[in-house]
């Protein structure tokens, strides 16, 4: 397929996923707040700020509101779920003509919300939910109505670094929060989805320890940081043609599969001694990861050079 | 009781619907089903066709920002003996078009044979010098064209302009069905209508007709300025419909006198381009050395016969105003047939005679640019006020081969829903036509566009026009009988000078692109969009 085409669908991919797990993150934390009077505002804020990579000004306190503002509602800022969705609906607008009729229709339904101003009239929680409801009738769409081509492993390529990526600025900002209250790793948990199984799989058993592992090292929860760098990996190698005897042509499997194989073989005393450098690190891989996709399959869309027009 | 059409008035023109106060037979079924219809229930089915239009994205971009295509709720019929006609007329059309675009880019035998100056198309700044050596593989120009119709005050469809460069409109035919359908279930099961679903296979297998010698299975792409385009959505859903890929500029690139497209795989060789984007942004090589939009060395892949190009460069000439005066000669001439859809009156104001008429008559006559299109540089003159015309006036003595002048004539009306009821409202029609090389087949229906404000008879889009579904409906109808032409006066080419010689008006069209401006992002594509 076309490199641009490709591009396109891993962009989506990562847009869809960011709005989902930025809506989870903002939920947990502003309840967090909400429950725990002790908590300062303004120093938590600006935890959050940081983790999701937004400059908070200096010169007055950060407020739930304007976090709000800058991460959900404020199309202009880039962090913000209402700019991420407009960025998936551009990229699903550049790649119409591969999309199923209903997975446009499902990006763009959402997208609407936005500038049809529904979407600022949301509050939280509610806006939280329904971003997580749209996010997955876009996934479910695509499931099931995407041939599973080229397109539909870049799609599900994007989505799975993302998942990565944000699990990570969720652990941080769980171990941040309080620093390890037992509430900020349940409503961690709450906000993935995985609080049950997580219950049924550590048999009551609730530290923070082992929240930490179960989001980390879970091969079978859909959410946990190795599940989805597995994925990843699982994406790249059928985009790949041809098996290879030995080594990695692909500096970006080369990259996701050392990062899992460290979390999964270190001891887990080790990886959770400095939760929020490891995650940085691990933010850091699909970074690079993403850069080396993009030499690799999307460098044909370069834009052209010509030198004619000039005199 | 309150009946829908209650305190309906036509105006002067001939409207389709109703012949005084009771409707027309082929509109009777519509306007049964619409009078039973209560304000209430007829509100929210307009509703919900709006919505759904902003829903699925249909929309075009006027100035960067998107808008729904308005659709009106009430549908335009067309019987099955009125279709007939324009069905053959527009054949016609299209074969002597593509006969005479091959005469101009090879013997000009018309100019001989004293058929047309050759002046009107050396002075055309459409022609394109790079045409003249390039072959078509099946000799086909024209794979896709779009002949303006109108309905004059007796009902008879005549023909306004020819557009065969980059016509557009034919996927609102496809969405405005689908749309009705869904607003109109019982009338629409009710009326045997002709399908239009078959376009884009047509489309694909016209333009695989149309690949290199030698290439079995031609890989065939649409070629889009990209997504701020006017007509982006209708590039991307042929594409869709045809299962091809839609391509920007940046994703070909020219080698050895190949196009390749970068796809993940590498590159990969392109056969048949559909292009949507204008001759002058198509190859920087050849022509505006500042557009972005196209791929630097297509026309050269072209003349080695390694790509298609549809529709072909150096179309325009056909478009060009002028040249639509001498269609019914050329018809005549290229076919020895009597033309079947009559053209409309048109005064040259190049001829001295003719610019003289003009000038007397400025307030009465609807004068255009010959090149203009969109509905750009149009002027009515009855609705004109004294400066303009006198502004006008000048621009004409300034350069009289720009302009021709028109009679108004009133386009017909349907009735439309416009401010909570129905109003006569002026449409225009712009039927497709695709050209394999075998059969020019002629898409049932069209895009019926219509322009909401009262009075108004430009129905563009860009002038906040809207469009209507065109129901053809199917039935026996009476054969249309094709007339012998009758002898043909020669013309006595005029005693100006002739035009200058290729050379110059090159150079000149040269120097004129050194003064233009640069516009280097967003193509605008001509045509996007029809006059009136």
């Amino acid at each position: 397929m076309l490199s641009r085409i490709a591009e396109s669908l891993f962009w989506i991919g990562r847009y869809v996923e960011r709005a989902e797990d930025t809506a989870r993150i903002l939920d947990v934390q502003l309840q967090l707040m909400l429950e725990d009077s002790s908590i300062d505002e303004d120093t938590t804020c600006r935890t959050l700020l940081s983790i999701m990579g937004v400059e908070a000004a200096d010169d007055k306190p950060v407020t739930s509101r304007a976090v709000l503002d800058l991460l959900a509602y404020d199309v202009n800022s880039s962090a913000s779920i209402a700019a991420t969705l407009a960025a998936a609906r551009e990229s699903a607008r550049r790649a119409r003509e591969t999309l199923s009729e209903p997975l446009w229709e499902a990006i763009n339904t959402t997208w609407r919300a936005i500038p049809s101003g529904r979407f600022r009239t949301l509050r939280p929680p509610t806006v939280f939910g329904w971003v997580r409801d749209r996010a997955a009738l876009v996934n479910g769409t695509a499931d099931a109505t995407m041939t599973r081509d080229e397109g539909w492993q870049f799609l599900v390529l994007g989505r799975s670094i993302e998942r990565a990526d944000m699990t990570a600025r969720l652990v941080a900002t769980a171990a941040l929060a309080s620093s390890g209250s037992v509430t900020a790793w349940t409503s961690t948990l709450r906000a993935c989805g995985g609080y049950e199984a997580f219950l049924r799989t550590y048999r009551g058993l609730e530290t923070d320890r082992e929240a930490a592992e179960f989001l980390l090292l879970d091969r079978l929860f859909p959410r946990s940081v190795v599940h989805s760098l597995s994925r990843a990996e699982l994406c790249l190698e059928n985009l790949e043609s041809g098996g290879q005897r030995a080594g990695f042509q692909n500096d970006a499997q080369r990259l996701l599969g050392r990062t899992r194989a460290d979390l999964e073989y270190r001891a887990l005393s080790d990886v959770v001694a400095d939760l929020p450098a490891e995650m940085e690190r691990l933010q850091q891989t699909c970074a690079a990861a993403t850069e080396a996709v993009s030499r690799r399959y999307f460098a044909g869309a370069e834009a052209t050079e010509w030198q004619g027009g000039r005199v | 009781m309150h009946g829908t059409f209650d305190g309906y008035k036509p105006g002067a023109a001939y409207d389709e619907m109703f012949e005084g106060a009771t409707s027309r037979a082929p509109y009777a079924g519509l306007h049964d089903a619409f009078e039973d219809l209560s304000e209430v229930d007829l509100k929210s089915r307009v509703d919900a066709l709006a919505a759904s239009y902003l829903d699925q994205g249909v929309t075009f971009d006027i100035g960067g920002e998107e808008r729904a295509f308005p659709l009106d709720i009430l549908p335009r019929v067309i019987e099955p003996d009125a279709w007939a006609r324009v069905d053959v007329g527009v054949q016609q059309r299209v074969k002597a078009l593509e006969l005479f675009l091959a005469d101009v880019y090879d013997a000009g035998r018309a100019f001989e044979d004293g058929v047309i100056p050759r002046s009107v198309i050396t002075t055309s700044s459409h022609y394109h010098r790079a045409a003249a050596s390039i072959a078509p593989p099946n000799g086909v120009r024209v794979h896709v064209s779009g002949i303006d119709l109108i309905r004059d005050a007796d009902g008879e469809f005549r023909v306004l302009e020819d557009n065969v460069r980059v016509p557009s409109g034919v996927s609102y035919v496809m969405t405005n069905r689908r749309a009705i359908s869904g607003a109109l279930p019982e009338s629409f099961a009710r009326h045997r209508i002709r399908s239009v679903a078959a376009y884009p296979q047509r489309l694909l297998a016209a333009l695989r007709a149309a690949a290199p010698a030698g290439v079995s299975d031609p890989t065939v792409v649409v070629l889009t300025p990209g997504v701020y385009n006017g007509a982006y959505f209708e590039h991307a859903l042929l594409a869709r419909r045809m299962g091809v890929e839609l391509v920007e500029g940046r994703d070909l690139v020219c080698r050895r006198g190949r196009v390749m497209m970068r796809t993940t795989q590498g590159l990969a060789q392109v056969h048949v381009i559909y292009r949507r984007v204008d001759d002058e942004f198509l190859d920087p090589v050849h022509f505006r050395g500042d557009s972005m939009l196209g791929c630097p060395g297509l026309v050269n892949a072209a003349r080695a016969g390694n790509v298609t190009l549809a529709n072909a460069i150096g179309n325009g000439v056909a478009d060009d105003k002028l040249v639509y005066t001498y269609m019914p000669d050329l018809i005549r001439y290229y076919l020895s047939e009597e033309p079947v859809l009559r053209n409309v009156d048109t005064w040259r104001c190049g001829e001295p005679d003719h610019l003289e008429e003009v000038l007397d008559r400025l307030d009465e006559l609807v004068l255009k640019p010959v090149d203009g299109s969109g509905g750009k540089g149009i002027v009515i003159g009855p609705a004109a006020a004294v400066a303009e015309l006198d502004e006008l006036r000048g621009k004409i003595l300034e350069d009289p081969r720009s302009w021709i002048a028109q009679p108004v004539v009133q386009l017909s009306t349907v009735p439309t829903y416009v401010g909570g009821k129905m109003a006569p409202r002026h449409v225009d029609l712009r039927p497709f036509a695709v050209n394999d090389g075998q059969k020019v087949w002629v898409l049932p229906g069209g895009l019926t566009r219509v322009a909401l404000a009262e009075g108004e008879l430009i129905v563009n889009s860009s002038r906040g026009g809207g469009s209507k579904d065109t129901w053809v409906l199917s039935g026996h109808a009476a054969e249309v009988d094709v007339l012998p032409a009758k002898p043909r006066e020669p013309i006595t080419p005029s005693p100006q000078s002739a035009g200058p010689s290729l050379q110059m008006s090159n150079q000149q069209q040269q120097q004129e692109q050194a003064f233009a401006p640069d516009t280097t992002t967003t193509g605008v594509s001509g045509q996007e969009d029809g006059a009136c």
